[in-house]
This record gives structure tokens, sequence and C-alpha cells, in this order.
């Protein structure tokens, strides 16, 4: 293998395409003779369907078909096999409305402005039209789920001289990214092809296929480009569905965008969650026991579990643990995975019970965290692939000056704003889904590395060139990446920030498959230098085919081989198996991280605003840094918004998302943005792959919340343990 | 999106005549092509003004200043003239919205800007300005956002506008043309509350068209801010906002001019405020006794109670700013 272009900041290979518009994303696909769909949804959030009129709506001008129960055809639950989907009922299967903005219709006209207008004057009549449930406090329906215990917690606790028992509250947050859900639905001979945003291209045909009852290999889904997901986009939702309905209905091509305000109903958010945490401690500091109790909402039909204690029981060291994990069902669409799902809100709970019992203790909380550092998973009873968690703590608190804290609350000054100084520390799972990839060597030089996962705008398609140029020494701007397409090798999904981890092993045994097939070429080859010679003693390096003792001093470029042997390629498959979810893993494995930061608080104005982020992350060997940088980055800018300023409000009467725009559900600008300094470790977690890498996309968004509560209590003396920390909360 | 007529207006005259039954002036669009995507406004026909010679910034034969209707946002804030002599109004117009949204808005449409009360803008939800006798949801809903002064049993939605804040401190003049011929009207008049017809946000009469607004001159030797309060740096409207211009002399405030956005159904000015200011020495105390008479009449609504104690601050942080009281 040749060293150096792993761990090299490249610009994205795609990136010419994005700056210039020529990036085709989801909604830039066309076809001939599409036709555009407008769902239409409902406007209560519990009750049912009593007539639907359309006659008006038939009469508007470029009306092609209004699609409803009665004539949407065929559609059914994919089975609990097929994948992951977070709302199992099909559209339009029943009268009863569950959460409003459910679809009730799908207008389907000759252009997006006639299927809107029509949209407009469906009229859908209610009955049994009930007070939507969209309290607030959250209780557990039926008994929490047990999702992990050690020791005695009850006992410990009582027995302990320092105690805390406190309630975080995280709200529902919507992921919003730019780019609309969309789906463009084409239906002919050969089956379905369905350019759809999403980030599990595999995942979505086999549970798509099953919704449409049509043979998995009759599904090919298509996504090129996203314009980001943050987990929205993970599993197939009902829009997705009618466009195919209708496309095969029509037999013609069908586009479906939804709208800004139908991402804040029919697409996900995040749970809202209510956390209890206890803690107990000896007055050394030393923690004796930790209760993690959480309950999110769900929707109605479907479960969901946000698994707020997901990092609990690894992280902290203590022999006495529970963690639980309840629901209760709200008049809401169904949540999905945000960015970090379960440890993002988890760790603000425990993270900011960790300050708040530094405090009762008189302690540091760098110091509390160093001492109570697990050397192993008390949780699994196994080792640590990798952590360094501790060196994350110290090095932050240098770089960040945490020595010069004076703890007293508001005691920091400067430029006439109080100054809050905060840290938190953060991990994020790490593991691999299976994944298989194809990797071509070319007569003309070139390379193609093909694998049916995507690039969610993270920078996969570079990682996969540079992987192939590391493996071959092909230079990367000979190396093609094709994915997001089905009908390539499956790959893994985008999410868990689980792909650079999980092509690693199948790309790079794809490669050297590769190689070793253009070797066997050489040793063929009359009249040239290695004809007759064993495989065995040939290297592939650099793009030449060499001796592997070096003596001979032969070498032979590869595309020579290939062009002399008159192939147009060679070729290697690779293939890993998935180590996620594992039953009994032999080492733990996750990545860590801390977060130092400074807020600036001017009372007379309730003006609140991160200054800046020291953030130290160990997520093994990073392949990309200047990637691994604008992940972090992005989620730093993101965990200010999730701390200060996200939340999506349902109306309490309607049961609506009514702040369900961009500018009223407020996210953190440019301007907002903290000076930011991100160091990476880059300790190799071996054990995971042959590189060493895990992954970056998630965890620099854990902790900040948690951070960022730590330091505005160090400002103002309020803790705030429901977020966002708005500035009714500190006035 | 319905379809419409689309009309380019060549002459005030033209627009004049064009604008007869359900039709909008359209100048930057951006609020009105904003509520036609969200099937808010639903005009048979639009008439674009942007062709009409109404962008012009110049002074006024008695030292004031003539803005046209048509002028951008941008080109307003970064006028030499309003930087040097109304810096108030650039701070306002700059602390609004984002670059590209001032590129496009235009002075005389921003007077006009509409609610973002989010039942207003919502066109399954009952609103009684969008549509008059269907309630409002504001009331009881989502109102973090909304009015806590002006308010009336029918509406409490918010006028978002940072200029019209601006203006108001500044005691401009708004000059409109209509079928009854050319009116100037004291932006104070402008507004109306909304009281039992929030349908009617101003005094202009169907097919009135803006053409300009005047500035007096500037007062001499005042110190003047604009400070906008809101959740996140910047691209958000006001929670809070307060537009001041104060003369001191020896320590004294002679004349003040104060108007509040973002807490109220019109840009906000009471002239008890300004009364229990003017006489006064410039001093926290009393700013915050201001403060207290601008808030007495509040009344908080169920999700936005933490503005009275934020307009205060806001108030008075901005007094301290404009007469450097620290």
């Amino acid at each position: 293998m040749d060293p150096g272009i792993i761990g090299q900041s490249l610009a994205r290979i795609e990136g010419p395409l994005k700056v210039t518009g020529t990036a085709a994303y989801t909604s830039d696909h066309t076809k001939e003779r599409v036709a555009y769909a407008v769902p239409v949804g409902s406007t209560i959030a519990n009750g049912r369907i009593a007539a639907l009129n359309i006659s008006k709506a038939r009469e508007m001008p470029g009306i092609v078909e209004i699609y409803h129960r009665g004539n949407v055809g065929a559609l059914y639950k994919p089975s609990p096999e097929a994948g992951a989907i977070d709302e199992a009922r099909p559209p339009f299967a029943d009268d009863v409305i569950r959460y409003y903005g459910q679809y009730v219709a799908l207008v389907v006209a000759e252009t997006f402005e006639d299927a809107t207008a029509a949209a407009s004057v469906v009229d859908v009549v209610y009955a049994d039209v009930a007070a939507p449930n969209v309290e607030l406090q959250l209780v557990a329906d039926d008994e929490p789920a047990e999702v992990s215990r050690r020791g005695d917690p009850e006992a410990a606790y009582d027995a302990s001289p320092i105690k805390i028992d406190r309630t975080y509250i995280t709200p529902a947050e919507t992921h919003n990214p730019i780019e609309l859900h969309a789906s463009l639905a084409t239906y002919d001979d050969d089956g379905f092809t369905l350019y759809e945003t999403t980030q599990a291209i595999v995942n979505h045909r086999n549970v798509v296929s099953e919704i449409l009852n049509v043979p998995r290999e009759n599904v090919r889904i298509v996504m090129k480009f996203l314009g980001s997901g943050f987990g929205g986009k993970l599993w197939p939702w009902s829009h997705g569905t009618l466009a195919a309905a209708a496309a095969r209905n029509l037999g013609r091509p069908v586009k479906l965008v939804v709208t800004r305000k139908q991402m804040f109903q029919t697409v996900g958010h995040r749970a809202r969650t209510q956390q209890r945490v206890r803690m107990s401690a000896q007055r050394n500091g030393s923690l004796t026991s930790l209760r993690h109790e959480a309950v999110n909402d769900a929707g109605m039909l479907d479960e969901y579990d946000e698994n707020c204690g997901e990092a609990t029981p690894h992280f902290y060291g203590t022999s006495n643990l529970l963690v639980t994990g309840g629901q209760t069902r709200r008049n809401i669409g169904s949540p999905t995975a945000m960015r970090g799902p379960g440890a993002v809100p988890g760790l603000f709970a425990t993270e900011s019970a960790y300050d708040e019992l530094a405090i009762e203790l008189g302690l540091d909380p760098v110091q509390l965290r160093l001492q109570n550092e697990p050397t192993r998973d008390q949780s699994l009873d196994v080792p640590f692939s990798s952590r360094h968690y501790a060196e994350c703590l110290t090095v932050g608190a240098e770089k960040f000056g945490w020595s010069l804290r004076s703890p007293a609350i508001g005691s920091m000054r400067k430029d006439g704003s109080i100054l809050g100084w905060g840290m938190s520390g953060c991990s994020w799972l790490a593991a691999r889904f299976a994944a298989e990839a194809r990797v071509e060597l070319h007569a003309d030089g070139s390379a193609r590395v093909a694998i049916g996962t995507q690039d969610i705008g993270t920078g996969t398609y570079t990682v996969l060139a540079q992987l192939v140029a590391e493996t071959t020494g092909i230079p990367i701007g000979r190396i093609t990446v094709e994915l997001g397409d089905t009908r390539l090798p499956p790959g893994p999904t985008s999410g868990g920030s689980m792909v650079t981890a999980s092509v690693i092993p199948a790309v790079l045994e794809a490669a050297r498959a590769a190689m070793k097939s253009a070797i066997g070429l050489a040793t063929t080859l009359e009249r040239q230098p290695f004809k007759g010679w064993s495989p065995e003693d040939l290297n592939f390096q650099s793009g030449k085919i060499v001796a592997r003792n070096g003596a001979s001093g032969k070498q032979i470029d590869y595309h020579e081989v290939l062009q002399n042997a008159s192939v147009a390629m060679v070729s290697g498959g690779g293939k890993a198996a998935s180590t996620f979810g594992e039953e009994h893993p032999k080492r733990s494995s996750h990545s860590y991280g801390a977060h130092f930061l400074e807020i600036a608080w001017q009372p007379e104005i309730a003006r609140l605003r991160v200054n800046r982020v020291v953030t130290v992350i160990d997520a093994g060997r990073i392949v990309n840094p200047r990637a691994a940088l604008n992940q972090i980055e992005g989620a730093v800018v993101m965990g200010v918004g999730m701390a200060l300023l996200e939340e999506a409000h349902y109306d309490p009467r309607t049961g609506a998302p009514i702040n369900s725009n961009l500018a009223d559900y407020i996210v953190a600008t440019n301007a907002d943005t903290p000076r930011m300094d991100v160091t990476f470790l880059d300790y190799p977690d071996t054990k995971l792959n042959e590189l060493g890498a895990r992954g970056v996309g998630e965890i620099g968004l854990a902790g900040m919340a948690s951070a960022i509560a730590s330091a505005v209590y160090h400002a103002t003396g309020v803790r705030v343990r429901t977020l966002p920390i708005d500035i009714e909360k500190l006035l | 999106m319905n379809s419409f007529t689309f009309t380019r207006a060549r002459t005030i005259a033209d627009a004049l005549r064009s604008a007869r039954g359900d039709v909008k002036f359209l100048a930057g669009g951006t609020t009105l092509v904003d509520l036609m995507k969200l099937d808010v406004e639903r005009p048979a026909g639009i008439i674009d003004l942007n062709a009409l010679p109404l962008a012009e910034v110049r002074r006024t034969p008695d030292g004031g200043l003539h803005i046209g209707a048509l002028a951008r946002n941008s080109d307003v804030a970064h006028h030499p003239d309003v930087v040097r002599d109304y810096p108030l109004l650039s701070q306002a117009l700059l602390s609004g919205a984002s670059v590209q949204l001032r590129n496009m808005a235009s002075t005389g449409g921003n007077l006009l800007q509409r609610t973002r009360c989010v039942y207003f803008r919502d066109a399954a939800m009952a609103c009684n300005k969008r549509s008059p006798g269907s309630g409002c949801a504001a009331i009881g809903g989502f109102n973090r956002n909304l009015a806590i002064l002006g308010t009336s049993a029918h509406c409490i939605a918010t006028n978002p506008s940072d200029q019209n804040v601006a203006l108001t401190a500044l005691e401009a003049t708004v000059h409109v043309t209509g079928s009854n011929g050319e009116r100037s009207v004291p932006i104070g008049d402008f507004y109306l509350l909304p009281g039992q017809t929030p349908e009617r946000e101003t005094i202009l009469e169907p097919g009135d068209l803006v053409t300009s607004v005047t500035l007096p001159p500037p007062a001499p030797g005042a110190g003047s801010t604009y400070v906008k309060l809101r959740d996140r740096a910047s691209f958000e409207f006001a929670l809070a906002s307060a537009a001041v211009v104060v003369t001191i002399k020896g320590g004294v405030m002679q004349r003040a001019r104060v108007a509040m956005g973002g807490i109220a159904t019109k840009p906000w000015r009471n002239l008890d405020v300004e009364a229990a200011l003017e006489g006064q020495p410039a001093t926290r105390e009393r700013f915050a006794d201001a403060a207290q008479i601008l808030l007495s009449d509040a009344k908080p609504q169920s999700r936005n109670g933490f503005k009275v104690e934020l307009a205060k601050r806001c108030l008075v942080h901005a007094l301290s700013v404009a007469t450097a009281v620290t």
C-alpha cells in the first residue's frame, strides 16, 4: 500500500460539479412527459375523513388525476425484515387522521403550479374531530424498557453523601436540510426507477419494493447528490410511495417535492425527550451510581425509541447503573433519527447532570471526568477498542486555557459582557454496516470504484477515491467514483457516521483483487518482463507491477499489461460483514471528544452569544482532515442552534407544527458561528478496520448543548434543563 | 399559486389606471410573492411598478430627505446622506432581513410589509386579518413573537418592520397618490390599530400608491440609535426593537423621539414616553421610568410575557447608547 493519500486534506472531488450547478440533485432530474404531484395534508390531527370533495379541484386547469384512498391502488406495509421505515402505514391506508398534515389526497397535474392550485381547493370534510394529544409532559405509556443495568444503583444512591436528581427536556427538532425531500418516479416494463432524496438507497429499494409489491430487482433507486439529510432522509416516507403509486397508475413519470411546511409534518423530526438523571458520588468525586431514565414521544401507530441512553452505559465509570427508555404516543408525525439520535439528547442530560454534580462536589468538571474514567466497558465487560477520552479532556483544557477559569458565577468579564466558560464530553458509536464494492482498473490507466452507498454531502466520493488511490497508487484524478444507484454492489446506509468505516474493508479487498488480477495477467504475457513468473513473486505498487524482491529491477505499468493483453479492464470485488448491533461484541468501539467553550452574556439586553469553541475529537484515523473538520465544525454550529434556538412548536389546539418555516424555526446563521478550533487526536482504531477510521458525522453535535448550558450557568447562575436556552429563560 | 395577469406600469398614471378590482402592486416582491406562494394572497392581477421613476433619494429644499418608494433598502441604507444624517434609518435597515432581501425590498414595500404571524401566513388557520371574521388563532396559540401593545380581541399581529420603526422616530411623512389626488400623511397617522378591522392596516384606500417618504431635516446635535433584540445574531425579526433620537443640553434631554418595534401592532410611538424624558437628566433611572410608562398598558399573551421586560431593557439600552450614558 502506498502511504500518503489517507490523511490528506483533499478538496471534494465532486466539488466542481456542485459549485458550477451541474451536479444533479434529486429534484433536478426530469423525464419526458413528467407530471407533478402535490399532496394534500390534513388540517386536523385527530379524527377521520368523512368525505373528500374533489369536484372543484378536478375542474382546475391541467389536472391529470387526483388520488385518494379510493383510487390509489394497492399499497402494502413492508414486512419487518424488509428494512427500516418509521411510518409503516402506507399513505391513504384508512380514513383515520393521526397527525396534522397526514396526506389525504394527491393532486397530479401537468405543471407544479397547476397541481398546487388544485391542491388548495381539495375540500376535506372531517368527522369525530377530537383535541389532539400533543401534551408536553411525557410519561411512558408502558413500563419503560431496561436498556442497561449493573450493580445496585438504588442502594448505592441512597448510601451516598452527594446526590443529584434532575429532569432534562429536549424539544422536537426538525432536520430541515436546505434540499427539500423529493421523489421522481418512473414506471415501465422494467419496473420502477425512483430518484429519491435518500441516505440509504439499498434500504429504500428493499422497503419500497414491498410497499409496491414488486420484486426487489424491479426497483432501482438513484441518488447521486443529497442537499443534506441529517437523518431525516434515512428511511422512506409516504411522499415517495405516493409518487411511485401515481407513476404506476398513470404510466408516466411523476415528480413530487414536499414543501417546507410539510418538512415539519410528514418526514420526521427528533423526538421530544424527558430524561430523569440521578447521580451519586463520594465526597472525593468517585461516581457511585448513575440512573438515566428517558421517555420520548412517538406517533400513534409506530414504535419510536430515541435511545437516549446510547452512550450512558460505557461512557461513565461507575459500578451501579440503570438506563431505561420509554415511549408515549402523541398525535404527531413519526419521529425519526436526527444527527446523533439518542446520544445527542441523552448526553445533554447526563453531561449537564455531571456538570451539576461537579458543582455539588466543589470539583472542577474536567477533574471529575478524569477521575471517573473507566478502563473497560463496564456494561459489556469488554475492553475498549480504542478510547482516548481523557486525552480529549486534557488537550481541550490546555488549548482552551481552562486553568484560567474562575468558577464563581458571573465572575469573568470582557468587553462589557459576562463570560461563561463551560465544557462537556461527548461520545458516539463506532461500527460497520455490511458493504460490497467493486473496483475496476482500466487499460487507459484509470480506475473506477462502484458501491451502492451514497454521498450525503459529507465527502464519501472523495474518501472512496482516496481508498483506491492509496491501495493502487493510481492518481486520485484518474479515479472515478460511482455510487448512489442500487444497480451497484450494495453499500452501507449513510447513517450512524458509519460509511467510511464500513466501506474500507470492502473497497480495499476489491482493489486488491483487481490488482491481483492485473498481476496474474502480467505473468501470462509473451515478450513481457514477468512471463512465467509466479504471481506470489510480484507486487502492485504505484500503478506498476514490480518484482516483490525488487532485485530484478523489472517493472511494468499495469495499464500496459492490460493493453498488451487486449483487455479493457480487470476488476475485483470486496465484501465485509456488519458489526452493527452485535450481540456479544469482543470490544466496545466508540468515538470520543470534548468541547470547551465561551459564551458572552449581556444582561442589559438579554443577549447571549457563543464566542469560541475548542473541540477535541478521538475518532480513530482521519482519512480526510478537511472533510472531517467540515463535519465537526458544522456539527458545532448545529449545536449552537440546538442549545439556544431550535424547537418545533405544536399548536396545542390543532396539533399543527406551527413554526413550520425557516423564519420561525430558527437555526444558527453564519453570524452566530463561533470561532472554532478543532483537533483530531488521530489514533487509528484498527480493531474496527484496517485503516483504523471510525466516523465523524455526528459526534461533534453531541455534548454541545450541555457545554453551552454549563457556560450559561457559569455566566448567569441560571441552570437551564429544558432546551432551547431561549431569552425568556434568562430574563 | 393561482393564475394571475401581469401588467407592467410605465407611468404613475398608468399604474393608477390599472389598479382596478382585485389587483396588487408589485415592488420588490419580498412580501407579496411569498404570500402568493403560501396561498395567503390570491390576486387576480399584478401591476409591476418597477419601471416607474420612484427610486430616487435626494435632499429636499428644507434640508430633509426624499426617499422614492422604489428605492431599495440596500441603496437607502448605504446612501451617504442617510448614513451621515439619519444613521438610525441605516442601522434599522441593515438589521433587517438579509443582503439579498434588502437588495430587492423597496421603501414603499417595507412600509406595507405584512405581519409574520404564523396564523396569518397559514391559509388553514383562523385569522381575522387574512379572513375577516374567522377568528384569531394567535390568541392562545404560538404568539411568542406577537404584540403586547396595540392589540385587540381580534388581532395581536406585530408589524415586523425595522425601517418603519426608524421612520416613526424620525417623524417621516408618507406621500400617497390615488384616485383622489395626492396626499401627505405623517407616519404616525399612517398605520391603524387592528381594533375590529385588523384587515385594514393603513389609511390607504384601494388603488392608492405610495410614491415617496420624506424626512424632516436632521435634529441638530441629536444622538440616535436603533437597537434590535432577537434570538439569533441575524436574519430574524425583532422580538423588541427601539429607535431613539435624543438631543441633550447640559445633561438634560431637550427633545426625545422614541419608537418601538417587535412589540406592537404598528410601529409604536407613545408621546407620554417622550414627555417623560424631555426636560429630565439623561440617567438610567429616568430611562427606566420612561420604559415603565411605555409598557404600562402592555397586554402579554400566553407565550410573550417576556417581551415586557425585554422591551424595557431594549429601550433603556437604546437611550443609554444614544445619550452615551453608561
